[in-house]
């Protein structure tokens, strides 16, 4: 291989606010017309598909029916952008491009199974599989399988690539922290700080591969500015966050969601009207959620709905 | 006092009193009440945060980190109640750079950091850091300290209040050894390398016995005052001719200036080689005022210029010999840039390896400030424009422009995702003009003689002087100016030839982002267009060279750890990419071959890492690695150990 990409790879740094040529191309002229002002047309895979101005390429796809994998986007969270599992590929621009936040532009045309998409989204999954434990991430299996991605091809006889290793940390009986399964999606982090709760317990610390999502010197949560809210359980895709109730089960070979009830209430705490989601298995609350596309909550909750129901059981 | 959360831990007086020193002297009063707001890692919320005196984070970690060797929990606390900042977010900070420690050490001995990027490593770093040992000192190894051109190279970080400083002679092999004869000697107020923070002239028995290995001749532009003029005397630069340029500028007013600036051509020196005429006519075309807007953070208060000076690329140290030898220039040049471009705040971020630049530099901007030069009604005008410095803490990342303003906002330096640009959502979400000091200085000519002088030098497609950072094994490694256009082989000759074996066998080009050129390469003209031609790239300015006798397995091994080192951890095809690719080498230099199956994971990585990363440091992460590998520069034959990477990665 050649190193002809280099100039124009530094080149990228600050150039490519031109990269995206804005004309429409002369297919989607026809649907153009039928859409309101303020509404965008781009081409998705050869199809053209309207979304309101300000919508992502991400949501434009979900549009056109082009299903796209995510991991560290969520409906109600800022995107961060940065597992970079969605990428997809923009004509006109030099690297791939972030589907879930890159903001769709008039004209935009999108590819989203090209070789380089494909090659791309293989190897952000075989970078996750070989350095993390992904068991409980249910999603990524699926695609993991599409792009066929082989995660045990970074180890040799001789040489075992570096994972990252972290004890279960449990200091309390309300949720566990397992490290070795989290990908630094920051969802965590978003949810207890700007995103939802406010609280700023945890926040990303160290650098690079050694990078972790951390109270302030690694406190224990019990020390921490942690409120128990249980809000970083619910967004955390990984599992690396668990409510203890489900670890235990896990830990116990107990834990079936196939026999579980989902029962909706409204939390009776307070007057504000959160809606809960009730797991039960063997007629016992296993956890408690709330709905993301719930008005009031956003899927966020206190700790009195999130882990009151730990009092219904004495 | 605060709805933060704070444990039991307190700071010490020591650690109280060095902190309100730091704020005050950054402009912040340590007796304000301490407002706290949201908090956003995205651009939509800079006013805000600016409120909300984030900014300031750095600043008092260095203070803390100065005093006890440390960011002690106690000092975390106090920090959190001073500026409003989460306990849990300053040591996600704290823990970002290489220069502040989340660890208790167990001394208050000053550190001594010696440079092992490939320069200094075929220099003999590792019989300094044994020698350091030795006489029991405590000793880290780490990357580029942007004095390549005297490797191997050394940096003292103080500790219980002693400043950071950079020993004169730190290498056997001291420059003076390869000093050209003829060469610019510094004037004795060059001399002083070790400085107090608050004292730019303190001279110290350290001396730095060279600046530039070029004799003064007329063809140098950009460093014809160094060495000339008396860097910390403001009536020495306007001696030498400086100012010239800002009255004209003033005189001539903001759009010829920036018409002058296009015309000229001039691109980025920074490595992204942008037009800055481009780029500052878009700053200037932001409002300046709060625009109304139905999400009130996005309202516009101010623009922003910016100097990057965080100079971490390794191989480079040209700005930081402008900086040191001839400050007054670059702070001229940002104030033509806010001229030109309506900005009123200036900002200097330098990295924190550089304690003497970093004094000469306030310096300037005392003196400046004090002959009305910059404040308000600068050089008669009714332009108003200041400049603050703040010193980066270790973290190559942060030179990359959104990661800068991350930092200096007092966020991790993770770089944010583009677009938006900074032309519009630079510094604190305003609109900024960024550039690399080296691009700054070329706007004094620009100014002075108009473009069409400037563009009588260098070539059509890249006008003007460059700046070559030459290094490694070659006669006189140092600071070299000449036109665009001179071959490698002629600027290879300039320095004084190949030395070592004599043979030459690699050049790196660029820095560690940059690539290798073989020795078929010597009549490439060095100019932007050749050089992305050949598939190459100037970058920084790197010329890095390496004669037949170094083994550049241990080159390109050590290429791929730097990365793994400073990777940000933001996104997963560089954090664990650079992890692999650095497993991938290290397992060749064992077996000493590279399988076809491990040489194509090499390329299956170096893809992702260039196509889907977030920013510049993973799309070029791969780049020298596989350069070396398609110039057949990697010995296929098994190595001894004793050479294998002696370089820690903590
Ligand atoms: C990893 C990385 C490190 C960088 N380091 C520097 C640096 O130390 N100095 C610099 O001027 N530009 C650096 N850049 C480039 C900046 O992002 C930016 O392009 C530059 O400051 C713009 O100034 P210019 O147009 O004058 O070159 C770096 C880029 C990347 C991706
Ligand atoms: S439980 Fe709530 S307060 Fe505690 S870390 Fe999670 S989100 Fe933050
Ligand atoms: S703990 Fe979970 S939510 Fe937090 S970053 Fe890791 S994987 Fe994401
Ligand atoms: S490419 Fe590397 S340095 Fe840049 S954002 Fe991603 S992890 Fe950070
Ligand atoms: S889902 Fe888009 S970058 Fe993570
Ligand atoms: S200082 Fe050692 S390589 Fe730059």
């Amino acid at each position: 291989m050649s190193t002809t990409d280099t100039s124009d790879v530094t080149t990228d740094i600050t150039t490519d606010t031109s990269d995206v040529t804005s004309e429409a191309t002369t297919e989607t002229s026809d649907v153009a017309e039928t859409i309101t002002e303020t509404a965008v047309t781009i081409t998705i895979d050869g199809r053209s598909v309207a979304v309101p101005e300000g919508a992502t390429i991400g949501a434009a796809c979900n549009a056109a029916g082009v299903n796209t994998p995510t991991l560290c986007w969520a409906e109600n969270l800022t995107p961060v952008n940065v597992c970079r599992v969605c990428v997809v590929e923009l004509e006109g621009s030099r690297a791939l491009v972030p589907s879930c936040s890159r903001i769709a532009e008039q004209g935009m045309v999108i590819h989203t199974d090209t070789e380089r998409v494909r090659h791309s989204r293989r190897m952000v999954l075989e970078f996750l599989g070989s350095s993390v434990d992904l068991s409980q991430t249910s999603d990524l299996h699926h695609w993991m399988d599409i792009y066929d991605a082989d995660c045990d091809r970074y180890s040799e006889d001789d040489h075992d690539a570096k994972r990252v290793d972290e004890p279960v940390k449990i200091q309390d009986e309300l949720y566990i922290r397992d490290y070795s399964k989290c990908v630094l999606c920051y969802k965590c982090v978003e949810a207890c700080g700007d995103d939802a709760q406010h609280t700023f317990a945890i926040a990303v610390s160290g650098r690079g591969f050694d990078a972790r999502i951390s109270t302030e010197f690694d406190a224990s949560l019990p020390d921490s500015a942690c409120v128990y809210c249980g809000n970083c359980v619910a967004v955390c895709p990984t599992g690396a966050l668990q409510f203890k109730t489900e670890y235990d089960l896990r830990q116990a070979e107990q834990w079936r969601p196939e026999d579980q009830t989902v029962t909706r209430t409204v939390c009776s705490y307070c007057g504000v009207g959160c809606n809960l989601e009730l797991h039960v298995q063997d007629e016992r609350i296993v956890k408690v959620t709330s709905p993301s596309d719930h008005s009031v909550t956003s899927g966020h909750l206190c700790i009195k709905g999130r882990f009151g129901w730990q009092y219904v059981h004495g | 006092m605060t709805d933060i959360y704070l444990s039991d831990e307190r700071a010490t007086d020591p650690e109280i009193a060095a902190v309100n020193a730091a704020l005050s002297a950054a402009g912040a009063d340590p007796a304000d009440p301490v407002v706290i707001l949201e908090t956003d890692r995205l651009y939509t919320s800079g006013t805000a945060r600016r409120r909300q005196r984030r900014h300031f984070l750095l600043p008092a970690l260095h203070a803390l980190q100065n005093t006890a060797g440390w960011i002690s929990p106690g000092g975390v606390n106090y920090v959190a109640e001073m500026l409003g900042v989460p306990p849990a977010e300053i040591f996600g900070v704290a823990s970002f750079y290489d220069l502040l420690h989340t660890e208790a050490p167990d001394h208050l001995d000053d550190v001594f950091h010696v440079c092992v990027d490939s320069p200094c490593r075929i220099e003999g770093a590792n019989d300094l850091a044994d020698r350091l040992r030795a006489e029991g000192k405590h000793v880290h190894l780490g990357p580029c300290l942007g004095q390549c051109e005297r490797a191997p190279a050394l940096f003292v970080q103080g500790c219980g209040g002693r400043p950071d400083y950079v020993p004169a002679d730190s290498a056997a092999t001291g420059a003076t050894a390869k000093a050209a004869t003829g060469a610019t000697t510094a004037q004795a107020s060059d001399s002083a390398t070790t400085q107090a923070p608050d004292s730019a002239s303190t001279k110290a028995s350290t001396e730095q016995p060279f600046l530039l290995p070029q004799a003064p001749n007329k063809s140098l532009r950009l460093l014809r005052r160094i060495g000339v003029v008396d860097p910390c005397s403001l009536d020495s630069y306007i001696a030498h001719g400086g100012y010239t340029a800002l009255h004209r500028a003033a005189e001539i007013g903001a759009e010829a200036v920036l018409e002058s600036v296009a015309a000229s051509g001039l691109s980025g020196r920074g490595g992204a080689a942008f037009p800055t005429g481009v780029k500052w006519r878009a700053v200037a075309a932001e409002s300046a005022q709060p625009e109304q807007s139905e999400q009130p953070k996005r309202s516009k208060q101010s623009k922003h210029v910016v100097a990057n000076c965080d100079e971490s690329e390794p191989g480079t140290f040209k700005d930081r010999i402008v900086m040191q030898h001839d400050p007054f220039a670059l702070i001229e040049s940002m104030t033509i840039a806010a001229l030109s471009t309506g900005a009123t705040q200036g900002w200097i971020y330098i990295r924190g390896e550089y304690p003497l630049a970093t004094t000469r530099l306030q310096n300037a901007i005392k003196s400046a400030r004090a002959a009305g030069l910059l404040g308000t009604n600068i050089a008669d005008t009714q332009h108003q424009f200041d400049i603050v410095v703040r010193r980066g803490a270790g973290a190559y990342i942060c030179g990359e422009e959104t990661a800068l303003f991350n930092s200096l906002e007092g966020f991790r330096g993770e770089p944010r995702n583009k677009p938006p640009f900074p032309t519009t959502h630079g510094l604190f979400g305003e609109p900024t003009a960024i550039n690399n000091p080296e691009t700054l200085l070329n706007v004094i000519d620009i100014v002075n003689e108009g473009a069409d002088a400037y563009r009588s030098r260098g070539t059509e497609r890249s006008p003007g002087t460059k700046l070559f950072c030459v290094s490694g094994r070659i006669g006189h490694a140092g600071l070299y100016e000449t036109p665009f256009g001179i071959t490698l082989g002629e600027l290879i000759d300039l320095a004084g030839g190949v030395t070592g074996s004599g043979q030459l066998q690699a050049v790196l080009m660029g820095g560690a982002a940059g690539s290798f050129v073989g020795p078929d390469s010597l009549g490439l003209p060095l100019t932007l267009e050749d050089t992305r031609a050949a598939g190459t790239t100037l970058g920084s300015g790197v010329v890095m060279v390496f004669d037949t006798s170094v083994d550049m397995t241990d080159v390109v091994v050590r290429i791929a750890e730097f990365f793994r080192h400073e990777s940000c951890g933001q996104c997963v095809p560089c954090r664990v990419g650079a992890v692999r690719q650095h497993e991938t080498l290290v397992q060749m230099q064992h077996r000493g071959r590279l399988s076809p199956q491990r040489r194509a994971l090499i390329d299956d990585m170096a893809e992702v890492m260039a196509d889907a990363s977030i920013c510049g440091l993973g799309h070029t992460a791969a780049s020298a690695v596989r350069s070396a590998l398609s110039l057949g520069l990697i010995s296929q034959a098994p190595i001894s150990p004793g050479l294998i990477s002696q370089a820690s990665i903590s």
